[in-house]
């Protein structure tokens, strides 16, 4: 507990005001706007394909972001996963249920408006609530430490052997468990074989 | 940086999710809404860890990383479902999945059951 206590940041002077903006605040507010822009279309987008592309800009623009924030094995595992893999996974799932490939009205619900309502609901809630819970909190980058790879390597193979080993165990069974509810059933066996 | 700036993108982030989840009829576009949401935790994790400035445990960054995983792991399983629901049922339209309604006919979904 004192190890954690001692390692709470250190505010070095009252941060500077809202007003003035430098290379990462402006790297940052782009690419949050990119992905919060993109992010809405993926969620209103007419054709399915088009969610799943604009989803890779979303995901590509969050990777930038993480990079802001130093963490680098973070942004290149965020594009190698979930770039690389998961939307071509979800590409693959759109052709196998033949959804509709081109334009079609048909993707949204009918209780369109009450999503809306709970959404902004729950994203007003928690901006409100953020924003005043942190509104002092400073993120200094330049002297935040580097989630390199090494960094991240160590922290994971010295501090988190078991989590790690857990996961790999769960990804084991999701494995698993996808093979057997994607396999066909057994054929019905002949009496006579 | 101000801390505010990530945790507000990842906030707005999770609300359009929660949208994406609520509004959408396509199974496959509902797990792409769960992503998003996903993605914001991660935001708000990567966020703490540069704020934390936790050099040793990078306590931040593991648990997005793991949470990755733990989010591909999820979507095989999800989309191994959504598969099996298409080989039964011939749709992924989750309004007209509805067996276990007490038969109310939801609006808007015709052809419910055979």
């Amino acid at each position: 507990m004192s190890a954690l206590l001692l390692a709470l940041p250190q505010q070095v002077g009252p941060a500077p005001s809202y007003g003035s903006w430098h290379g990462p605040e402006a790297l940052f507010c782009c690419l949050g706007v990119v992905a919060i822009g993109s992010a809405l279309l993926v969620v209103t987008a007419r054709n399915v394909v088009h969610a799943a592309l604009w989803l890779v800009v979303t995901l590509g623009a969050l990777a930038g972001g993480y990079l802001v924030l130093t963490a680098e094995l973070v942004a290149w595992v965020q594009v190698l996963i979930y770039i690389g893999a998961v939307v071509v996974l979800l590409l693959f799932a759109t052709m196998l249920t033949r959804a509709p490939i081109g334009r079609t009205l048909d993707l949204d619900s009918d209780n369109k408006v009450l999503a809306a309502i709970v959404g902004l609901a729950t994203a007003a809630t928690l901006v409100v609530l953020v924003v005043d819970a942190f509104k002092s909190g400073w993120v200094d980058v330049q002297r935040a430490p580097i989630g390199s790879a090494q960094a991240d390597g160590a922290a994971i193979f010295r501090s988190w052997v078991l989590p790690f080993e857990v996961v790999s165990v769960l990804l084991l069974a999701a494995l698993v468990g996808a093979i057997v509810l994607v396999r066909k059933p057994d054929p019905v066996p002949d009496e006579d074989s | 940086m101000h801390l505010v700036y990530p945790l507000v993108v990842a906030s707005l982030l999770f609300g359009i999710g929660v949208y994406g989840v609520l509004a959408r009829r396509n199974a496959v576009l509902v797990l792409m809404s769960v992503e998003l949401m996903l993605n914001a935790v991660n935001l708000n994790l990567v966020a703490f860890d540069a704020w934390w400035r936790d050099a040793a445990l990078h306590s931040g960054q593991v648990f997005s990383l793991f949470v990755i995983v733990i989010a591909a792991a999820e979507l095989g399983v999800g989309l191994a479902i959504v598969l099996s629901v298409f080989r039964h049922r011939s749709t992924v339209d989750i309004d007209r999945i509805d067996q276990l309604s007490d038969g109310e006919p939801v609006p808007g979904a015709s052809g419910r059951r055979p």
